[in-house]
């Protein structure tokens, strides 16, 4: 489906301007098509979010699984899952009207639309699922492996670190590739907190539109069926599913690659 | 060709017959050229040291072999009255469950009730009417030997009972179904002595309605529990006979070895 | 001796290889707070400033240009009857293939296909999903923006988390049943219906209610369908005064569900509707909690049921 509608498009637009035009604006009269302008949104609101998420997601983990007394885990787990559990949109409105404001008294200059007040709550919202695959990771690597490392003298620390994480590394891997996947197709934060104006730019602290919101924008209005503009977001689309569709073949690849068996 | 033992009884009945049975899982060839009669009324013994093949041998009879891809037969398994082969291709395997029953070596109850366990085997013969499921098992029960522990519990999860109880209850599903031949798989191996003991006791009466082929880790149990022994070693049946015979004057060496705990 | 003298050695060592080991507790704690504050934060935030606002009139108005009269009755009838439609279909689709995957499909390579799209299908962005079904279901089918092709997109979307926790609950059902069952005769849909479905029952809600937690707070598919924001008005009702008695009329009208009208107040500028956004959220959220509370609730109790 997705292919279909997106070849439609690609007659009226050549492939090359929607790869480098730099601005955006299918809808209005001077129609410009260049998906880059997209891109950077969502790949600025990804890192952001990805350096908050990867980073805590893998601690937790390795806390939860290598250190945490049994009543701490226990408790832990299932508040973590709730904390994936809630809807995006609440995400959103929190990103809007908490974070941005206290960012906004660290920074004053900060837009009311930005990415960093997205991508850092995205990156939380991320981390659940980060932690919990990890952990599960982690978790099944065989109790003998850390009994040789504990019995050569190793503390928590070393065994975690030396021994459980790269014997875990492919169920870690697949975490990762999860939470960029989440965040590459994370739409509703984004289009609440971050703003709607495609921007071509790197930096976090201006308002940007990703491929997802840009999805939303179009469909909260009225297009009609079969027109460029309504084609538009199935090219948009097409990326996005293309990018996801690559992130997991890439998994699947490290997963075999590192692959211990037990 | 293992000859029919001189020793056997006149009234010795057929139940059973295996002719040239072999064996294989994928490749690997698990059983080799069994021939072994099963006689009716008669407890029959499999023993040898771990992986000779018995608990593959005795999942022959009722073809488990059939729920796990990549098995194949050879040979025959003749049922008697009505000569049927067994592992023929042309004979439904759910059939031959329903005429051969099996009590496994760790009990298996199901997480229902102690009524439903029982009544289980009669609801896939399509018996829903209450009064003779009932009847039937309640008389699998007194068979078993459980009836009075539970008669005044039935309804209670199966899970509430003890080990040796709830092999039991698996032994009265199994007999619930009036089977012509019950095969026990090490029955005993997961039981503490006091359950063994019972179990031992049950199969020395039940004998008396059903045909009883029972693989056994534990040498002293066959010689209690059977009358007729096979020794079994890597796959082929070494020696076959009354189970005084084997046990007192083997024939072949290596029976002689494995009983007198030459090795094991 | 050279023993004595690298002792010394050893226990320094020890000392910083334990301070480093204190060092990462307490980071790995930090991490978790971070975590747990901010869904307190968050939790508070909505509960601060939206509690005020509910009342039996909020619950039962329609959305208003006034914020003060603003209600979310339109929103979670709809959401209600989405879910409705997600549940019909995603169950029966779920737990079949689930069962077919674990007890009949053969090991060859047409399985491996069929598993390697479900593992794909977890992956991909909800608004793809919203993106499909407006191409497939609002025109190809011609099944127009309604609560009908809500219903399937979200099935669509909760379907490999209903199959896989299909999958986990028979999986966890140990092959000795299965045995047993087969040597007293059954057949394997006996052994299915009598034993596999009845015992992964518990395992199979738990894994529903999860996706329909997850179901009931995506926005992005549905407004990609063409949920609207503003309606006043409610579906039809499904039981009419007259024949036929039962109607369908509700499946094709145009709806709106809870996060939708959120986003909606969200992204007006005047303060009150921002209070309405709050309140509406506390409501999915409390929503959503409840549903995932209940199905933590049921994999622990299920633990303890049934011990195998």
């Amino acid at each position: 489906m997705l292919v279909k509608e997106s070849v439609q498009f690609f007659t009226h637009v050549p492939l090359w301007d929607f790869l480098t035009d730099t601005q955006w604006t299918p809808l209005f009269d001077d129609a410009h098509f260049g998906i880059m302008v997209l891109l950077s949104g969502t790949m600025t609101s990804s890192l952001v979010a990805l350096s908050i998420a990867i980073p805590l997601g893998t601690i937790i983990a390795i806390y939860l699984s290598e250190f945490a007394p049994f009543s701490v885990r226990e408790v832990a787990k299932p508040f973590l899952e709730l904390l994936g559990g809630v809807p995006t949109i609440v995400y959103g409105y929190f990103a809007l009207l908490f974070v941005t404001p206290i960012l906004q008294w660290f920074y004053p200059a900060l837009p009311g639309f930005n990415i960093l007040s997205a991508g850092i709550v995205m990156g939380i919202m991320i981390i659940p699922y980060v932690s919990s695959i990890s952990e599960d990771a982690m978790r099944a690597v065989p109790m003998a492996l850390r009994e040789g490392s504990y019995a050569m003298g190793a503390t928590r620390f070393q065994t975690a670190t030396r021994v459980v994480v790269p014997a875990a590394f492919s169920g870690l891997a697949s975490a990762y590739i999860l939470g960029i996947s989440r965040a590459v197709g994370e739409t509703m934060i984004l289009a609440v907190a971050a703003g709607m104006q495609p921007n071509l730019s790197f930096n976090p602290l201006e308002p940007a539109a990703t491929i997802t919101a840009y999805i939303v924008q179009v469909a909260l209005g009225d297009l009609p069926h079969g027109s460029v503009g309504y084609q538009t977001i199935f090219a948009a689309g097409l990326t996005l599913m293309l990018f996801t569709l690559l992130f997991n073949i890439a998994g699947h690849l490290l997963r075999k690659h590192y692959r211990e068996a037990y | 060709m293992v000859a029919v033992p001189a020793q056997v009884a006149a009234t010795a009945v057929l139940k059973a017959e295996v002719k040239g049975l072999n064996f294989y899982y994928g490749d690997f060839q698990a059983l080799k050229r069994l021939n072994m009669p099963v006689y009716e009324k008669q407890v029959t013994a499999l023993i040898g040291p771990s992986g000779c093949g018995k608990s593959t041998f005795l999942r022959s009879f009722n073809r488990m072999h059939d729920l796990y891809p990549g098995n194949r037969y050879e040979g025959e398994i003749r049922l008697h009255p009505d000569n049927v082969n067994v592992l023929a291709a042309g004979v439904d395997p759910i059939e031959v469950r329903m005429r051969i029953s099996m009590v496994f070596q760790k009990p298996n109850p199901f997480p229902k009730s102690i009524y439903e366990n029982v009544a289980y085997g009669l609801r896939v013969r399509g018996e829903s009417r209450r009064v003779s499921l009932n009847e039937k098992v309640e008389e699998a029960l007194r068979n078993a030997a459980l009836w009075d522990e539970v008669k005044d519990r039935m309804d209670e999860p199966a899970f509430n009972l003890s080990g040796g109880q709830q092999q039991r209850l698996c032994i009265a599903r199994a007999l619930a179904t009036d089977p012509e031949m019950l095969l026990f798989d090490e029955p005993t191996s997961a039981l503490d002595p006091i359950a063994t003991a019972s179990i031992e006791e049950l199969i020395h009466d039940l004998k008396q309605t059903v045909t009883i082929v029972i693989v056994t880790h534990n040498m002293q149990q066959a010689a209690r529990v059977s009358d007729y022994t096979a020794y079994m070693y890597l796959g082929e049946l070494i020696e076959y006979g009354v189970t005084d015979e084997i046990f007192i004057k083997p024939k072949k060496k290596q029976t002689e070895d494995y009983i007198t705990g030459r090795f094991g | 001796m050279a023993y004595a003298k690298n002792l010394e050695e050893i226990r320094a060592l020890i000392a910083s290889h334990k301070r480093w080991d204190l060092l990462f507790a307490c980071v790995g704690v930090v991490a978790l707070m971070i975590g747990v504050l901010t869904f307190v934060a968050l939790f508070a935030d909505m509960a601060i400033k939206g509690v005020p606002r509910l009342d039996w009139d909020f619950f039962t108005s329609f959305p208003s240009r006034r914020a003060g009269q603003a209600g979310i009755l339109s929103a979670w009838v709809g959401s209600c009857l989405v879910m409705l439609t997600t549940a019909f279909f995603a169950v029966p689709l779920g737990v079949a293939a689930g069962l077919y995957l674990e007890e009949y499909a053969p090991k060859n390579w047409v399985t491996d296909i069929i598993e390697i799209n479900i593992t794909n299908l977890a992956g991909v962005p909800s608004i793809v999903y919203g993106l499909l079904a407006l191409g497939l279901f609002v025109y190809q089918f011609g099944f127009g923006q309604s609560i009908l092709s809500a219903g399937l997109t979200l099935a669509l979307l909760i379907l490999p988390v209903v199959i896989v926790a299909t999958r986990e609950a028979i999986r966890a059902i140990p092959q000795g049943i299965r045995e047993g069952a087969y040597a007293l005769g059954a057949t394997q849909w006996q052994v299915c219906k009598d034993h596999i479905i009845p015992y992964s029952s518990a395992g199979i809600l738990t894994g529903v209610i999860i996706g329909m937690a997850r179901a009931i707070g995506e926005t992005a598919p549905i407004i990609t369908i063409g949920a609207l924001t503003f309606i006043a008005f409610l579906p039809p009702p499904p039981v009419k005064a007259e024949p036929p008695f039962v109607s369908f009329e509700w499946l094709t009208s145009p709806f709106t569900v809870m996060p939708i009208q959120m986003f909606n107040w969200t992204s007006r500028p005047e303060a009150a509707f921002l209070v309405n956004a709050a309140a509406a959220g506390f409501v999915l959220v409390l929503m959503t909690l409840a549903m995932n509370a209940l199905a933590i609730y049921l994999r622990y109790r299920l633990r303890k049921r049934i011990k195998w």
